[in-house]
């Protein structure tokens, strides 16, 4: 996680760390005057990349230093121009819990989020394993036809999808959405392939030597080695879940006890007025979990979406 | 179907070596690869070629939840011509694809480029502009159309600050949809991890080699990074069209919460494309059509056209194909 670039600098004032414009001077006169030229553009740029970097960094962070300072406020002031609090309030957060139905729809985001992580990394890995790693008839074609499926919009599908479920009377509930799940996902199978290809087939080889079938050489040797593509599958799976609000708004629209957060909160204004503080408090809450977890594992994750990238 | 779960050695490079192999070790072989594959390969037949086999038959039907499909020939993709919602909502979603796709491929670069740039704080800085990717697009939507309201919002008491008067952002057909775009630029976090990535996969020898030759910043931008990045920039573009293509949470929320009417989950389609329809978006409209007024058949015509454009983007994609094989080939 510490700076990747750290080697890679190539424009950054290099020669401000050997020695300086006095070392320069003793040594040889001609070149003086090009080299301090050279530094003074270097610094200017230096300024300027930072001066950018830090505006940048408060226009990324002002909408959630806003959310925040509106969260504590009145309900009243929320409606005005006033910026800073005049009094504080950390009970919005409380009345969230106590005056909504945020807990309901927070325990539903978990089972959602839950199930269906559980659920794509038991059927994801070993078909991703079986692409990157064994060799078949056909296998191009069926990968070929994964990432089709990753990248046909949702909407393509919805309406054959939404009579099949609702013939099996499961639509109103979140599990049109978790079932799936069970047959693996199209975009972790993708990315947990492209992550097992750095596996090296030497260890492999090994285990199948020392008598693995090729499902003890995946659980014994290849899992254990892919934790880290895992971890990045599992948590995009999670926060996909967690964020979705077109599969609950489908499914579940017409059945308030399972709604989700993003679905819960989209409909809170008008359930619950022009209440700001409380609102901004709630997308507060909501985003905190994901913050959360990717703070726990931002390595793996940040490996995860560069993997999603595909390298040419 | 033969199947050879061994060494790489038993592959591609010994075609004489696999037809030798028994017939009952190849039905071992063939069987172990459908243990893995079995649950995967039912996916793919149940949510990618059904549905879509599905799709095509239901769209030269007239039907809804109710009453079985009744075969209706062209009907329904005659219809196309005459709806006007359709033309609507194409064209928004044509701009949203102009404009937002090429806006986050600039913004994701340009970050990339600051903050590969650093020796320190690269990390900080990384962290900080990926952070909001993260946040949940409902969130994200209110937390935006909080901020751009118009009178009493953060942005325009900010800007009355400095004496300039600010547009009325989600509330006005003119800028809904650059409000949308701002919004998307936020979360633009997720692409710069790729191009970070991508940025620093390029050989370092070709800049000293280029700074030798006397190339500026500009020309070293031109004749090195670009070509380096450029398989990532076409997988970003193509994948960055077909998630816009898609574009429906956020203009729903920002459209619902800027109207301030009165719409609960599946009533939420009543404020649909708020203001004037300028957030009417092709998945709305198709999300509309089946869903609330019931009119599957025509929907399905929608959502093989949907299919067709997101297929000629990815077969750009595909022509590529290589590229996903990666080092097994």
């Amino acid at each position: 996680m510490t700076a990747p670039a750290r080697d890679r600098d190539f424009e950054g004032p290099t020669d401000m760390a050997d020695g300086g414009p006095a070392l320069q001077k003793v040594l040889t006169a001609p070149a003086r005057r090009r080299r301090r030229r050279r530094t003074r553009a270097e610094m200017l740029f230096f300024v300027a990349r930072h001066s950018i970097a830090i505006a940048l960094s408060l226009m990324f962070l002002a909408p959630v230093f806003f959310l925040v300072l509106t969260s504590f406020m009145t309900d009243n002031q929320s409606l005005t121009s006033n910026l800073w609090p005049t009094t504080w309030h950390p009970e919005n957060y409380a009345d969230v819990f106590s005056r909504t139905p945020l807990p309901k729809y927070l325990l539903n985001t978990i089972i959602y989020a839950v199930l269906a992580t559980l659920f794509m990394v038991l059927a994801s890995v070993p078909a991703a394993y079986a692409l990157a790693k064994l060799r078949w008839r056909g296998r191009n074609v069926i990968f070929l036809a994964i990432i089709c499926m990753m990248m046909l919009p949702p909407q393509v599908t919805t309406v054959p999808l939404y009579l099949m479920w609702a013939r099996w009377g499961l639509t109103g509930s979140l599990w049109p959405l978790i079932l799936p799940m069970l047959l693996g996902d199209a975009f972790s199978i993708f990315l947990l392939r492209q992550f097992l290809l750095t596996v090296p087939d030497e260890y492999l080889d090994a285990a199948r030597v020392d008598g693995c079938g090729e499902w003890g050489t995946l659980l014994r040797v290849v899992v254990p080695m892919a934790k880290p593509g895992i971890a990045a599958a599992a948590m995009f799976q999670f926060f996909y879940a967690w964020n979705d609000y077109y599969g609950p708004l489908l499914y579940t629209s017409e059945n308030e006890s399972a709604w989700t957060l993003s679905l819960g909160l989209a409909s809170f204004r008008s359930l619950h007025a022009v209440q700001w503080n409380l609102l901004t408090a709630a997308t507060l809450l909501t985003m905190a979990p994901i913050v959360v977890v990717f703070f726990f594992a931002q390595k793996a994750f940040v490996q995860g979406v560069t993997l999603t990238g595909v390298k040419g | 179907m033969r199947a050879t779960a061994g060494a790489p050695a038993a592959g591609a490079g010994a075609p004489s070596l696999r037809r030798s192999k028994p017939r009952r070790r190849q039905v071992r072989d063939w069987l172990t690869v459908l243990s893995f594959m079995a649950p995967a390969l039912a996916g793919l037949g149940l949510f990618l070629v059904y549905p879509l086999v599905a799709s095509v038959y239901f769209s030269f039907t007239k039907f809804d939840l109710i009453n079985p499909p009744e075969w209706v020939g062209l009907r329904n993709w005659d219809f196309l011509r005459h709806d006007r919602n359709v033309r609507t909502a194409a064209v928004n979603t044509l701009w949203l694809v102009a404009v937002m796709v090429p806006v986050r491929m600039l913004g994701a670069l340009g970050t990339g480029l600051l903050v590969v740039g650093f020796r320190r704080g690269a990390g900080f800085y990384r962290t900080l502009f990926y952070l909001p990717a993260l946040a949940p697009p409902v969130a994200a939507t209110l937390a935006f159309v909080f901020l751009f309201k118009p009178g009493t919002g953060p942005v325009n008491s900010l800007l009355a600050g400095i004496g300039v008067e600010g547009p009325l952002w989600f509330n006005s057909p003119e800028w809904a949809k650059p409000s949308l775009v701002l919004l998307a630029l936020w979360g633009v976090g997720d692409l710069m991890i790729i191009f970070l990535a991508a940025l620093l996969d390029v050989p370092q020898q070709l800049y000293e080699a280029a700074a030798l030759d006397g190339a500026n910043a500009w020309h070293r931008f031109r004749a090195v990074t670009l070509p380096a990045i450029s398989p990532v920039l076409l997988f970003a573009a193509v994948t960055g069209v077909i998630q816009t293509l898609q574009y429906f949470t956020q203009a729903a929320v920002a459209a619902s919460v800027a109207s301030g009417q009165a719409t609960t989950g599946g009533g939420i389609s009543s404020t649909f494309g708020y203001p004037e329809g300028s957030t009417f978006t092709y998945p709305l409209w198709l999300y509309v059509v089946g869903f609330r007024y019931g009119a599957l058949g025509y929907a399905n015509v929608l959502a093989v056209v949907l299919f067709l454009v997101a297929i000629t983007a990815t077969a750009i994609l595909l022509r590529r194909f290589r590229t996903f094989l990666g080092s097994t080939q």
